[in-house]
């Protein structure tokens, strides 16, 4: 067989998920979740820590099996048919499941030994990825040596040794600085071009911004937006003032200055005192400085900016939870 | 459709193992060089003043340390898991379209041949300082198919014992706990014969005492018998391999059941 770097052609189909729920004991880590990526789209799971992607990709990547809900990746159902999903599938986890003991070339060609490819096959396909992963001067090194960027391109590049039509990247990208990065996103947008379906989850909204069609916002186990990034943002309205505060106790005093301007209610950063504020189009700054000041408010910074993924985000969470809140209450 | 990749996908996963080995030529040490310190330790400084029943101490020796090393086997099986499971590399093997029991034969193949290679360089030690097989040719076949059986039993136990643990740092806590006093509480370097009453009734009911004392049967070696053994040690060898078999079918099925759920969920 002969791989090459388009993907295998395939009829089917993407990854598709109805009902999805896991349960560990008591808790739901995941709730009705309903996905769809058709072939050839990236759909990106959005969420913090603990919100469930990783649950969720465990379940599609045959890992782990769902309470209840059912998936299927390629056509095949992850439970009854778990095995022919796993020869559609490649896999980059987010602890960059390498082994460190084995040079990186003898990694590569392991998987690929595993994928049943022949040994020669494997070889090459080890060579072309190295280079292509711009890891070939590192080949045969061991791979408890590399940096961390190194050793996710490498398991980014252990996931595309058999050409999978449908991949599935765990944080991809947590914990590389932004050089290793940009690389990686060009690598990842080289093989979506090349037609596969990817499911990637991030907790860097500009990474599903920029490489996905589609994004399924998670938190608490539960799905609380999808849309494109531009449907989203569109939702949330234009543009954000950003108020940052000497002290917290100012907070809901600004809450009320800024009140006039607003076209939704205005979310506080969990860090800082900050409010991060939708206001009207056509808002003037000096109108929102004006009035801070009429409020008697020692505002240290004020800013005008375009909405990005973070207020989507943002927004919704704090909008799920307040739900959450009021249904508990 | 599987289960025709079983044998080859283990043999990759063994070479996985083996060039682990390659790397950390120390990970051997405790089926190499430690027995081969026992042998020595023992032969020329202990080895003196203590008397045996039926023959030279040194022959009487190497079966002991021999059971003693199948018995720290129970290490590098138990480090090698632990340490792939703390590494999450199990998971990318449970992803890839492998035959799904390939991750723990090729490691028990590869943990087998780590034990006989270690059980080889022991035995070359002992012709050295003056061991050897005095038995006829189907009792020394015998024993060293008791020893190979003996073995794979420890890897398993090995394997089901990382698979338990929370850490390789603890899996050889728990080794030295268990392994040290079996093995020194028995006919593994003195005969029975020497050791107060109570001490002499532990040692003769230890299962490591009937294996040695089987061992040392079948290669035709001074047994260092008391002159009213115990029934185990009166039937060394029938036992020996029951107790083998026992652990084997104890720790075979319950390892495989903890890696399915160590690995899913």
């Amino acid at each position: 067989m002969v791989y090459d770097n388009d993907v295998r052609s395939t009829k089917a189909t993407g990854v598709h998920a109805e009902g999805l729920g896991k349960r560990f004991g008591e808790l739901w880590a995941l709730r009705n979740v309903h996905l769809a990526a058709p072939a050839g789209t990236v759909l990106g799971l959005l969420g913090h820590n603990g919100a469930g992607k990783t649950t969720a990709l465990r379940i599609l990547t045959t890992l782990a099996v769902p309470t209840e809900g059912r998936a299927s990746v390629a056509g095949h159902d992850v439970v009854t048919e778990a095995a022919r999903v796993r020869e559609r599938i490649g896999v980059a986890g987010q602890a960059a499941t390498v082994d460190g003991l084995l040079t990186a070339r003898a990694n590569l060609e392991m998987v690929g030994r595993l994928y049943h490819l022949s040994r020669n096959d494997a070889r090459a396909r080890a060579t072309a990825l190295l280079e292509r992963v711009d890891l070939a001067g590192d080949a045969d090194r061991l791979v408890k040596t590399f940096s961390g960027g190194m050793r996710r391109r490498l398991d980014l590049a252990a996931c595309l040794v058999a050409s999978p039509p449908v991949l599935f990247l765990d944080e991809p990208t947590t914990g590389l600085d932004p050089y290793s990065r940009n690389q990686l996103w060009e690598l990842l947008r080289d093989h979506i071009r090349g037609g596969a379906t990817v499911v990637l989850t991030t907790q860097y909204l500009e990474e599903a911004d920029r490489l996905a069609d589609e994004i399924v916002v998670l938190d608490h186990g539960k799905v609380c937006a999808r849309g494109t990034p531009s449907e989203l943002k569109a939702r949330i309205g234009g543009e954000r003032i950003v108020v940052t505060m000497g002290r917290r106790d100012e907070l809901s005093r600004a809450h009320a200055a800024l009140d006039p301007f607003l076209e939704a209610p205005a979310v506080e950063d969990a860090d800082q005192p900050r409010l991060i504020a939708p206001v009207r189009a056509g808002t003037r700054l000096v109108e929102i400085v004006r009035a801070l000041d009429g409020a008697g408010i020692d505002a240290v910074d004020v800013q005008r900016r375009e909405v990005t993924l973070d207020d989507v985000f943002l927004m919704l969470t704090a909008n799920s939870r307040a739900a959450a809140a009021a249904e508990a209450a | 459709m599987m289960a025709s990749h079983l044998i080859s996908d283990s043999l990759v996963m063994a070479r996985r193992n083996l060039a682990h080995v390659r790397q950390i030529p120390e990970k051997l040490l405790d089926v190499t060089l430690q027995p081969l310190m026992f042998v020595l330790l023992f032969a020329y400084v202990f080895g003196g003043v203590i008397a045996i029943p039926d023959g030279s101490y040194r022959e009487y020796l190497i079966g002991g340390v021999l059971v003693q090393s199948l018995g720290f086997g129970i290490m590098g099986p138990a480090t090698a898991i632990a340490t792939d499971l703390g590494e999450g590399v199990v998971d990318r093997f449970r992803t890839l379209p492998m035959s799904r029991a390939a991750y723990l034969c090729g490691h028990v193949m590869a943990e087998l041949a780590a034990s006989m290679l270690g059980v080889t360089i022991l035995l070359l030690a002992g012709l050295i300082v003056g061991w050897g097989i005095y038995s006829d040719l189907p009792h020394a076949l015998a024993g060293v198919g008791l020893v190979v059986l003996f073995a794979f039993a420890m890897v398993w136990l090995g394997t089901l014992l990382g698979l338990v643990v929370r850490s390789p740092d603890s899996a050889q806590g728990v080794v030295f706990l268990i392994v040290f006093p079996m093995t020194f509480l028995a006919s593994t370097f003195v005969p029975l014969g020497g050791l107060t009453p109570v001490l002499r009734t532990i040692a003769s009911w230890n299962p490591i005492s009937t294996l040695a004392a089987a061992v040392r049967e079948l290669f035709g070696n001074p047994t260092g018998m008391p002159p009213d053994p115990v029934w185990p040690l009166r039937h060394a060898v029938a036992c020996a391999c029951g107790w083998a078999l026992l652990l084997i079918a104890i720790s075979v099925p319950l390892a495989i059941r903890r890696f399915r759920t160590r690995t899913t969920g």
